[in-house]
């Protein structure tokens, strides 16, 4: 017997609508009657983990602030992937946005560095640092590939460890409070490194706005641009790309630095916006989570938005689970693993055929 | 596959429609008590006595309080679990890792209203008040034991990060093992991490392939005792009475004991009482005990009773001065006769006789 797999000739918007939508539902049965077995009721759980979080001001904020790393990652990463290049390292690049654009807050605490300046200046150059910061990065893997043609899957990722422990060193050595019973974290930052919140008291930042516009801007390039064909073409035709005159070397730099500038602004965003000072990790993983977003968002702008929401309110609803349901921080792993295989399953499904074939095979 | 998809979609629609019903939230007036952790409450180290602690409030208060956890909190995104707590109705709430100090102010700037507990930070606030435990103190008896029980002289040392109270635990391990043997070593190995058993687990091995014969550990899990236990080597439990994991290999344990102060400071908030305090108790008040003496000789237990016996009475302190740093010169004493609590608090400093660099 054997089993294979027969690309769909075609296929129906209503499927591609219906497919992730049916994906959900199923993921929700099965977590459903998980939560049943536990003892627990599963539609106060369904309620909790996804309704209550879309009815209140509150949870709503913490939704976008929560996506908005990974939309801006994600939409970053579309772009190496539609070219077919592996940029696995985006953690490192947001934490290299993060240290770079952090180190000017440090620099700059308590007026220094300042003089008859003023202060306004420096928000606008933590951005640019972040996004250099970011972009940098990400160049390295790129000009290793292609350079020497070493594989960028690998060095990306590797290097992410590299920025990991470059921030743990400056956290705990030259940029720790110095007045923090040395404790391994930054001052502060004060309020003009601080990125604007949208509204006073509230958490929702102006890093929101930038994962917007990221994704504006990408869905126009994507669509109406030259550049934006260019990375298509060369992600699914390279040799077709290559005779139409189009360098993948260039594109190969070009599409590395905008997933590592956006990543570093991610991280900035992150530092600046929702923690406030440099500590050993900022990133619980969002990286490696936009890589996740960027494959559900299927690489398109507007399915990057709803993956990434669709995530962060797998968090908030699971914690909101914890609280109210007593429900175990494992349920909600368990079942952000469920969900993922199944909308994985259902676009597997949609694109191919399953043809199941008895007798030997040939 | 057509009738699957119509039956998931009626399933779908059925269970919003139920949601829609069973929302409303029950009427309750006990003392909501909310828990932060940074770990799961399953290490069987750090957290989970934290949550011993919960469970002692359930059953000294259980007809007057509520608790709730939210266990595994990135420290860098703790800002929302903690305010989730806050907006839930949890007028006390316990952050129990360094990294959630700043996230816990500013949530408690919001909250007026709540009071916060923080455990090992040094910042308060009107709501917010702090505590920790003086684990060096256990650390000085352990040291003690290892001094006397290792015959290769060389004792490994598994460490999470270089902050203030992991290395003073180094320091008072030391002091103490130096007491009772003066040519005594310890090695280091830094494990980058709180609770990762695949990685504590292979820093004890590498511990004991340098002749580590005892084992010591300040990272949450039980690993680095039961590599020593595979290895019929000793080992000391960390946070917690971890023998069920190595009843060979275990001698004893420094066990945190929050039971006593979460469930005291829960009686202030019912009381009305609460105020922003910071507490700093270990031996004397019971916060930190030392689990049985085990696996040695009656003369090395009865050296351990005395020594934990002396350091609760404060007969004997293990910072007493003269203390000599690395380099051979003594510490300023700002404590009088010892190092001071805040000397204590900020150590960044190896006392003689470390092999090992700290990491700035």
């Amino acid at each position: 017997m054997r089993i294979d797999l027969e690309p769909r000739p075609a296929r129906s918007l209503a499927v591609d609508v219906a497919a992730p939508i049916l994906a959900l539902a199923a993921a929700i049965l099965i977590g459903g009657v998980v939560v049943w077995l536990l003892g627990k009721s599963p539609t106060r759980a369904f309620s909790v983990y996804f309704v209550e979080p879309l009815l209140e001001g509150w949870s709503l904020q913490e939704l976008a602030v929560k996506a908005c790393p990974l939309a801006l990652i994600a939409i970053g990463l579309s772009y190496c992937f539609r070219a077919n290049l592996w940029n696995i390292g985006a953690e490192g690049q947001f934490v290299m946005g993060g240290l770079l654009g952090g180190w000017l807050a440090v620099a700059t605490h308590n007026g220094a560095m300042q003089g008859a300046l003023g202060g306004w200046w420096i928000m606008p150059a933590m951005l640019a640092l972040g996004v250099i910061g970011g972009a940098l990065y990400a160049l390295v893997p790129a000009l290793l590939r292609v350079w020497l043609g070493v594989s960028e899957i690998l060095t990306s990722l590797m290097l992410v460890y590299v920025a990991e422990l470059a921030l743990d060193y400056v956290a705990r050595g030259p940029l720790r409070d110095p007045k923090g019973f040395n404790f391994p974290q930054s001052v502060t930052f004060d309020d003009v490194a601080r990125l604007p919140f949208l509204a006073e008291g509230e958490r929702l930042h102006l890093g929101v706005l930038f994962a917007l516009v990221a994704l504006a801007v990408s869905a126009f390039v994507f669509a109406r641009t030259l550049f934006g064909f260019e990375v298509r073409l060369v992600g699914e035709a390279p040799r077709a790309a290559r005779f139409a005159g189009f360098s993948d070397k260039r594109l190969t730099l070009a599409v590395f630095a905008i997933s590592g500038a956006l990543a570093g602004l991610a991280g900035i965003a992150e530092v600046a916006g929702q923690i406030g000072q440099l500590q050993p990790k900022i990133s619980p993983g969002y990286g490696f989570t936009a890589i996740i977003v960027a494959f559900l968002g299927r690489l398109s702008p507007f399915g990057i938005l709803v993956a990434s929401l669709v995530l962060a309110l797998t968090y908030i609803g699971g914690e909101a689970a914890q609280v109210a349901l007593k429900l175990p921080n494992d349920m909600t792993r368990a079942f952000q693993g469920v969900l993922l295989m199944c909308v994985l399953m259902a676009d597997v499904a949609t694109r191919y055929r399953v043809r199941i074939r008895l007798g030997a095979a040939p | 596959m057509k009738n699957v998809s119509i039956k998931l979609a009626m399933g779908a629609a059925l269970a919003l429609g139920l949601a829609a019903l069973s929302g409303a939230a029950v009427a309750q007036e006990k003392l909501k008590v909310g828990f932060i952790y940074v770990g799961p409450v399953g290490d069987f180290g750090w957290s989970y006595q934290h949550d011993q602690g919960r469970q002692a409030i359930l059953k000294a208060l259980g007809d007057k309080v509520e608790t709730t956890y939210l266990e595994s909190v990135p420290e860098n995104d703790s800002e929302r679990s903690i305010e989730q707590l806050a907006r839930t109705g949890h007028k006390l709430i316990f952050t129990t890792s360094f990294g959630f100090m700043e996230p816990t102010l500013k949530v408690a700037k919001k909250f007026p209203n709540v009071k916060f507990e923080h455990a090992t930070g040094y910042k308060r606030a009107d709501n917010v008040a702090t505590y920790s435990g003086r684990f060096h103190e256990g650390r000085y008896v352990i040291g003690q034991i290892a001094g006397k029980m290792t015959k290769t002289n060389t004792i490994g040392y598994v460490a999470a990060f270089p902050i203030p109270e992991v290395v003073a635990g180094i320091n008072a391990f030391l002091l103490g093992a130096q007491s009772v043997n003066p040519g005594v070593k310890i090695k280091i190995v830094w494990a980058n991490t709180w609770f990762d058993p695949g990685k504590e687990a292979d820093a004890a091995k590498a511990l004991l392939a340098q002749g580590a014969d005892i084992i010591s550990q300040h990272t949450d899990s039980a690993a680095p005792l039961q590599e020593a236990e595979k290895a019929g080597k000793l080992g000391f439990g960390q946070a917690s009475d971890m023998s069920r994991f190595a009843p060979k290999a275990q001698l004893t344990a420094i066990v945190d004991d929050w039971s006593g102060y979460y469930v005291e400071r829960t009686k202030a908030v019912l009381d009305g009482t609460w105020k922003s305090t910071d507490t700093w108790d270990g031996l004397d008040k019971k916060k930190v005990t030392m689990a049985p003496f085990m696996n040695m000789p009656d003369d090395v237990k009865a050296m351990a009773e005395k020594t934990t016996a002396d350091i609760a009475s404060g007969k004997l302190n293990p910072f007493a001065c003269p203390i000599m740093d690395q380099s051979g010169k003594p510490a300023e004493c700002k404590g009088g006769a010892a190092l001071s609590d805040a000397q204590i608090l900020g150590m960044n400093w190896y006392v003689k006789g470390v092999d090992d660099k700290l990491p700035q």
